[in-house]
């Protein structure tokens, strides 16, 4: 089975070399020939890795553990679901899912654009599988070369190599098993691996100087797919860093987070910034700069996790991959930033900014600041790396860093959400700004003044309150008027007329939705301004309090199965005397692994949650040492969360209006073709 | 009356100042430098007034608690730190015998680390040899 896989990564890297040789010549002498037989490439690399990985996940629940990877990353004990799962738990496996997931976008980009006949997208093609096939070929280079999945195990103890095979596994780290966790890392990697389709796209009208916003159309579902992943895979992230590795929180600015977030930062810029060159003309470059940008931050977000060169909490592996990822990105960003030169002449702005107070000039400053978090962050992340070359000593910075100078950041951004969207382009009257922000800055205040009043004394969450409301207020008073015309217009209700009108400009009002819920993001992280957090001895019978309730301690258990053994404690939870909950905090020894881990208790209500950890046992043997949070608020961030994905399906979704378009341009075409075939009736008659 | 293009660029300006202010504000606030344990024993009396990160073997059998303080050794290639963590965080669950710690915190005049932080990691990584047996992997392909 391993050399199945193992051959089927080396043919894979030799026909993903062909099929970029032989799309670029196709193209160059404009063999039609050379470029099929290109795509033809693509499909058979997409079913090679396919089969590499089958044969690793049936090494996995085979438990064949003379794979280095399946021994490393599984046991005999595991649960079939995390066997499964352990595919992209390690270096290797999460590297050849990768891979993976590029060649089924690029066979869903092949089989999608191939029979298209539009001379513009037919001249693109051969140019952007060229781009999809050289990133797959790094990444089976480093799968053939420096992380091979399928790496047995040999006993050298003989002196010459002899098979060896491990009695049992050293077990699947126990943070990781763990449900939201199985589906983080493929989710994150959609997202990261989604924008290299862009990027192809962008590649390939520059390379061929193509003309006009050709690409930026073809390519902005695929944008807004990888763009909901990205902040789904950012998302699950936090929500596993908050319950499974019982600090507290859930974002603590560790490189493996910062990694995600930067193509994330530049990709929000990206989306917004294509709007004006489709409306305006504008920005070309910037946005050749950005989507390029933002291919680069997914590889090196990948670099960052996979390589260890800046040390990280959870940064599992310390691998030779790095010098493989430092040279791509080198090579890729010179090549890159040479095809951009080259051709600026062809990315010239068809517009000026005309007045300051515009939709144009509050897109750049959205650009502008969104581009800034990205720059802080990757200083931050890159501190100890440039600090060593340059002064010699390693100096890091922590969170009193990234959150000083990403807090005002965020705070103006959201001010942005609520402004951008009500100025008009070119220019904005006076009038129109006091007639569309007078009520919305006065909700604002009032919110803000009764929130002062009720005791509510930090600057910080005061600031994104006001902004919170204001912008609510702002989105909901888009929708009213929308919805107000199409009402009188029509027989509808409201709610009938908010559907119709959201259906009617999907892309806009999915924006609202998304934005709203960026909103709710911001209301979540303000809260965490009000945590509270304690921690005691506490022995069976003993009460403690925190955030309104009292926590007593009813019992401690011991637990012990095949997998891990535990201890458990009881926990009551009373409110003005009244039982109210049981939480059920654990600690558990995985054996395989021989770890120890904490299970957190939750308590979530929209208000505040309550966090229980069993921290471990107090001196005397006896007691446990219970540290307990009160989070306000912090579940406002995962339901912004699913309102953010509902914004992205809704924007995904067809216009009514160009609906009905398509269907009489097919209607249309039907006609046509019809009186063709009556004339060749005719001419052969 | 300024041109729009004009008003941007000083906007912009203004941005960016503001924000490489609080960039090297926030540096100058949290900065920690990372030394060997050699460094630090040979007595630069400067490393007593930063905040620093020492990372190191803990030595077996030396963890003590005593109530909410845990002292022990860091080792690194054959030099010793006494370190003493006062910090309010329970320790990490990966903090064990062995394990490879990174401890932050400030080295005393008395050669004594006391530290506010502590990461570990488990001696045997996840991605280590199977117990019992020293090993070399070997690609099938080769």
């Amino acid at each position: 089975m391993e050399q199945i896989g193992s051959f089927a990564l080396l043919l894979a890297l030799a026909l993903g070399i062909y099929s970029v040789v032989v799309s670029v010549l196709g193209a160059r002498r404009e063999k039609p020939l050379l470029q099929e037989s290109g795509e033809r490439a693509a499909i058979a690399v997409c079913l090679l890795i396919t089969v590499a990985v089958a044969c690793l996940v049936s090494l996995l629940l085979r438990d064949q553990f003379q794979v280095a990877a399946v021994s490393a990353h599984s046991n005999r004990a595991l649960p079939l679901f995390y066997k499964f799962a352990a595919l992209w738990s390690g270096q290797e496996g999460s590297l050849l899912f990768w891979s993976w997931l590029l060649s089924v976008y690029s066979l869903l980009v092949v089989v999608i654009y191939r029979r298209r006949q539009e001379a513009s997208l037919a001249g693109l093609m051969p140019y952007v599988i060229a781009v999809l096939m050289a990133t797959q070929v790094f990444f089976l280079l480093l799968n053939n070369l420096a992380a091979n999945p399928f790496s047995i195990w040999a006993d050298m103890s003989a002196g010459v190599p002899r098979l060896f095979l491990p009695a049992d596994g050293s077990g699947l780290n126990p943070l990781l098993q763990y449900p939201l966790m199985v589906i983080h890392p493929p989710i994150l990697y959609l997202g990261y691996i989604g924008f290299v389709v862009p990027f192809a796209f962008g590649m390939a009208a520059l390379i061929t100087r193509q003309k006009g916003e050709r690409w930026i159309y073809t390519t902005r579902r695929w944008t807004m797919v990888s763009w909901g992943f990205l902040t789904c895979g950012v998302l699950l992230g936090a929500r596993w860093a908050y319950v499974v590795l019982g600090w507290g929180g859930y974002w603590g600015w560790d490189p493996v987070e910062n990694a995600s977030l930067m193509p994330w930062l530049t990709g929000t810029a990206y989306l917004h910034s294509v709007m004006m060159q489709e409306k305006k003309g504008m920005m070309k470059v910037w946005n050749m700069v950005l989507v390029m940008g933002t291919y680069f931050l997914c590889i090196f977000g990948t670099f960052l996790t996979r390589s260890g060169v800046v040390s990280s909490v959870h940064a599992f592996a310390q691998s030779p991959i790095g010098p493989y990822f430092a040279t791509y990105i080198t090579l890729g960003v010179a090549f890159s930033a040479v095809v951009l030169v080259t051709r600026l002449d062809y990315l010239k702005s068809e517009n000026q900014l005309d007045s300051f107070l515009s939709r144009e000039s509050s897109f750049l400053f959205n650009n502008l600041i969104l581009l800034a978090a990205c720059f802080a962050v990757l200083w931050g992340t890159l501190f100890p790396v440039l600090s060593e070359a340059v002064q010699g000593v390693k100096i890091t910075v922590g969170a009193p860093y990234f959150n000083k100078v990403n807090i005002p950041i965020g705070l103006f951004l959201l001010f942005l959400t609520g402004v951008g969207p009500l100025l008009a382009w070119r220019k904005t009257s006076l009038e129109s700004l006091k007639r569309n922000f007078a009520w919305p800055i006065f909700i604002g205040g009032v919110a803000t003044v009764v929130l002062a009043i009720l005791g509510v004394r930090k600057l910080a969450p005061l600031v994104t309150l006001f902004l919170s409301v204001f912008v609510t207020a702002t989105l909901m008073a888009e929708f009213y008027r929308g919805a107000r015309v199409i009402r009188q217009k029509s027989q509808l209700g409201w709610v009938g007329s908010l559907v119709h009108l959201t259906r009617r400009n999907t892309r806009r009002y999915g924006g609202y939705i998304i934005h709203f819920g960026m909103v709710l993001i911001f209301i979540g992280i303000a809260g965490s301004a009000f945590n509270e957090e304690k921690q005691v001895e506490m022995a069976v019978g003993s009460a403690m309090e925190i955030g309104g309730f009292k926590l007593v301690c009813a019992n401690i258990e011991q637990i012990d199965n095949a997998n891990y053994a535990a201890g458990r404690a009881v926990i009551e939870l009373y409110q003005e005397g009244k039982l109210v909950d049981r939480l059920y905090p654990e600690r558990r020894f995985y054996k395989a692994s021989r770890q120890t881990t904490t299970e957190v208790a939750i308590r979530p209500r929209p208000a505040q949650d309550l966090y229980v950890v069993f921290a471990g046992m107090a001196d005397n043997g006896r007691d446990i040492v219970l540290q307990v949070f009160a989070n306000p608020l912090v579940n406002w961030v995962w339901m912004g969360g699913f309102v953010v994905v509902l914004g992205t399906l809704t924007a995904l979704l067809p216009n009514k209006a160009a609906e009905a378009i398509r269907a009489q341009a097919a209607e249309q075409a039907r006609g046509e073709r019809a009186t063709r075939a009556e004339s060749k009736h005719a001419i052969q008659a | 009356m300024m041109k729009p293009k004009t008003k941007f660029l000083v906007g912009g300006g203004i941005i960016v100042a503001v924000v490489v202010w609080l960039g090297l504000a926030g540096v100058r606030e949290s900065k920690t430098y990372y030394v060997t344990i050699a460094e630090l024993q040979a007595g630069d009396s400067a490393a007593f007034s930063k905040r620093l990160r020492v990372a190191g073997d803990v030595v077996n059998g030396s963890i003590r608690r005593d109530g909410k303080k845990v002292s022990f050794q860091l080792k690194q290639a054959e030099h010793l730190l006494p370190v003493v963590y006062v910090g309010t965080e329970p320790l990490p669950d990966t903090f064990v015998d062995g394990a490879q710690a990174i401890a932050e915190g400030r080295y005393q005049p008395d050669h004594v680390f006391v530290a506010k932080h502590i990461q570990a990691k488990c001696a045997s990584k996840y991605e280590a040899a199977p117990p019992g047996a020293a090993q070399k992997a070997a690609s099938v392909a080769e």
